[in-house]
């Protein structure tokens, strides 16, 4: 991990610093840095130096750990079932075609965000940051499929497909100012398309073969609960929100009675409820598919609090902008539409992000209900004759599994934030 | 809560039988009536409750297929009833949510290593439909082998190894004071505590339920060198179950498992069903296999079940004996003795009333 080695004593010589904070702008050496942050005084080095021995003992313990003793047949085995589930064999070309599609347009979006650099940009093709996420797409195409004993033919497929979203990231940051407009906007209206035509290939429609939600499984159902949460708890929140700070009583009242009912009980309980309960309210066959059920009792639960979060959002936003839009002549959709909302929802941005990422982890609880995402899946390949007392290893793939899921999230939020800042947006 | 959903389940039956009788009349069968049964021909799919991680009884396999005794007893009903075995929708339930999800429609049928007790099986209590018992097992004891136990006698005074709250901590309990032998319990809160505590030496034997104890072994760095006690402290029935309330479905499920007993009692196998049925084709004299494997009679009507459903189940999974060898038997790694759960013509309890 840390290369840097650890100077102890070389402190006392330093002359102390002064107490207020040195300019950001000065540019400051890596071994400067150090010494002001880990080594300032006597007792800052030896608690410096005992943490990093620290970190270090228990990362060669984890390393030695994970490269010698750990026996990790269990993940390579057990590969389709952790990522799909119970998927036919015989249409999982409909995954790997979604994968291309994803690889293609995360690709062009990300080239063309770097050809249309915001002011706070420095317009900079290749950023650093950028060539160190393809360095490490390189590795994990290199890497993965021969850690994960994957045939040749796969192998080749991780690679095309690394390759293409490598390929199209350069095209778009090249050309992409050329692209005419109408491209451009199919660029912007491929990710919700793409979002419908993966449902479908998921779940089949369009002459392809229905495949039953039970057969969904592994990260393919994880990500699907949690994205379905996430896009449609976000229209469900704003509604709400707006709907509790509404002067209509019953629209008020509905509000509040929906936030209040679901954040006063354990999301566990919920899910219970809609797995066992819907069955005798709703004539037999009536009820949707218990996946389906499951992803809307998290949509619910993820809005009531996403509501709130919003709710705080639009509290922050003065009042004055309101009337002084609605001053302007706007009608009250209008100002909220392009004064109030725009605000709040900026302000809300962090809670709401840190909503979605419980909520990723929140699909865990689906395998309580007998559902087998990533969790669901591990407890059935823990169970396996074969893996008895493998827990660790599937454990820790499951943590680096979700800990890429909610950093990724983090990551995206963070650079939303960013370009939504109006400090730097150009005027 | 209860007499509401009831009253609605109802209404549908009542409305089917209504309509039903009168269109259905033409002597075709007797006229049996079943929501579930059409239900499950309309959707095209048996929805069957598992366990789902338990091998040798249903276990989701790396390939992504339900294997097991339990998913084997949700194969041979698709196959009665819809003709073909890979018609099986599984549900994993855990065990709080199990009679719910029976009750609630969620699931046709349970195979969910569910032992038979009278306060699941009333109206009062789960109020659940009981089939015949699909495998018998009991709270056993496991020991080294060099420790030379043989019986329960000879672990006096020693310390046994039990995961805590459990009936198996109970049962333990009740047998060794019956017996009058002195023990001391080592109490673990998780199976695999249990065990670990039990191969690092801590206690002599180790308690569970016998199939449980023997899956276990299997996984144990030297099988050879740990054995099960012959005696059985408890009795566990584990059981396939239907809902109350529609006879019917639970007669065709009951039925197409007594045929699993009687096509082993008979001899036909899942290899030579297909001979049989040719068999008692060619030759009229032989009317009892006649009559079970459909080509005489209509007990397939009676039931509510295509005439050919016996054939069609067997060669499907296969007799109740090669159910058994395959999953937790010699064929598997758990290597269960048939023990009690052999035919009842070896002296096992695995018995199923005439095909008449």
């Amino acid at each position: 991990m840390t290369s840097l080695p650890p100077r102890p004593g070389s402190t006392t010589t330093q002359p102390l610093r002064p107490a207020s904070p040195a300019p950001r702008t000065v540019q400051r050496s890596w071994a400067g840095v150090l010494r002001q942050e880990l080594f300032a005084s006597r007792g800052d080095g030896l608690v410096s130096v005992l943490l990093i021995l620290l970190i270090l003992a228990s990362a060669v313990g984890l390393l030695r750990w994970a490269f010698g003793q750990a026996q990790w047949a269990v993940i390579q085995v057990n590969t389709t079932l952790f990522a799909v589930g119970r998927f036919p064999i015989e249409q999982q070309w409909r995954l790997w075609l979604l994968v291309v599609l994803v690889a293609a347009l995360s690709g062009t979006s990300w080239g063309l965000l770097r050809a249309f650099p915001r002011a706070d940009r420095s317009g900079e093709l290749w950023p650093f940051n950028d060539r160190l996420a393809v360095a490490l797409l390189g590795f994990l195409a290199a890497w993965l499929p021969a850690a994960l004993a994957l045939g040749f033919p796969l192998q080749l497929r991780w690679w095309a497909i690394t390759g293409l979203l490598v390929a199209m990231r350069w095209i778009a940051g090249h050309w992409g100012r050329s692209w005419p407009p109408r491209l451009l906007k199919l660029v912007s209206l491929g990710w919700p398309l793409l979002y419908l035509f993966g449902m479908v290939l998921i779940a089949g429609g369009l002459g392809m073969s229905r495949v039953s939600p039970s057969n969904w499984g592994g990260l393919l159902l994880t990500l699907l609960m949690a994205s379905f949460a996430i896009l449609l708890s976000f229209p469900i929140g704003v509604v709400v929100a707006l709907g509790r700070r509404s002067s209509l009583p019953l629209l008020r009242w509905s509000s509040v009675l929906y936030i209040e009912f679901i954040r006063g009980a354990p999301l566990i309980t919920l899910l219970f409820l809609g797995q066992n309960i819907l069955g005798y309210m709703l004539p037999g066959g009536w009820a949707p598919d218990r996946v389906w059920r499951a992803a809307w009792v998290l949509t619910f639960f993820c809005g009531a609090y996403l509501a709130e979060a919003v709710r705080a959002g639009l509290s922050a936003v003065p009042p004055g902008q309101l009337e002084a839009a609605r001053s302007l002549g706007l009608s009250m959709p209008q100002a909220l539409q392009r004064v109030v909302l725009p605000q709040a929802l900026r302000i809300a941005l962090p809670a709401a992000v840190g909503q979605f990422i419980s909520l990723l982890q929140d699909t865990t609880l689906l395998s309580l209900i007998g559902l087998l995402d990533l969790l669901g899946t591990a407890r059935t390949v823990m169970a396996n004759p074969e893996f008895l007392g493998k827990n660790a290893e599937v454990y820790l793939t499951l943590a680096v599994l979700f800990w890429c899921c909610c950093a990724a999230l983090g990551l995206g939020s963070r650079a939303l934030e960013r370009r939504l800042d109006p400090t730097h947006s150009p005027a | 809560m209860q007499p509401l959903p009831r009253r609605l389940l109802a209404l549908p039956l009542l409305l089917a039988v209504a309509l039903g009788g009168c269109a259905d009349d033409s002597g075709s069968g007797g006229g049996v009536q079943s929501v579930k049964l059409s239900t499950i021909r309309g959707r095209g799919k048996l929805v069957c409750g598992v366990d789902g991680k338990l091998p040798g009884f249903s276990f989701l396999g790396p390939d992504g297929t339900y294997s097991g005794l339990d998913a084997d007893t949700c194969r041979a009903v698709a196959a009665a009833v819809l003709g073909d075995p890979a018609k099986v929708e599984f549900r994993d339930l855990n065990s709080s949510e199990r009679f719910a999800a029976l009750a609630s429609g969620e699931v046709d049928m349970l195979a969910r290593n569910t032992t038979m007790t009278l306060s699941r099986d009333s109206a009062g209590g789960n109020g659940i439909s009981f089939g015949p018992t699909t495998f018998f097992d009991g709270q056993g004891v496991m020991v080294p082998v060099a420790s030379g136990a043989t019986t329960l006698q000879d672990l006096n005074g020693k310390p046994i190894c039990v995961e805590s709250g459990t009936t198996t901590e109970l049962n333990l309990a009740d047998r060794m004071r019956e017996q009058g032998i002195s023990y001391t319990p080592l109490k673990f809160q998780t199976g695999d505590q249990t065990y670990a505590a039990y191969l690092g030496g801590r206690c002599v034997a180790v308690t569970s339920d016998r199939s449980q104890l023997a899956a276990k072994r299997s996984s144990f760095p030297k099988p050879d060198e740990h054995t099960l006690l012959p005696e059985v402290m408890s009795k566990e029935p584990l059981t396939p179950a239907s809902v109350n309330g529609d006879p019917a479905w639970a007669d065709a499920m009951r039925w197409t498992v007594f045929a699993l007993f009687q096509a082993e009692e008979l001899g036909i196998t899942k290899a030579n069903v297909a001979a049989k049925v040719a068999e008692a084709k060619a030759n009229t004299n032989q009317a009892d296999l006649r009559r079970f494997l459909g080509v005489e009679g209509d007990f397939g009507k009676q039931l509510g079940l295509p005439a050919d459903f016996v054939p069609k189940t067997i060669a499907a999974v296969g007799n109740y004996g090669e159910i058994f060898e395959r999953n937790v038997g010699s064929g598997s790694a758990l290597k269960l003795e048939r023990a009690q759960n052999r035919l009842w013509t070896q002296g096992g309890l695995i018995y199923s009333p005439p095909f008449r």
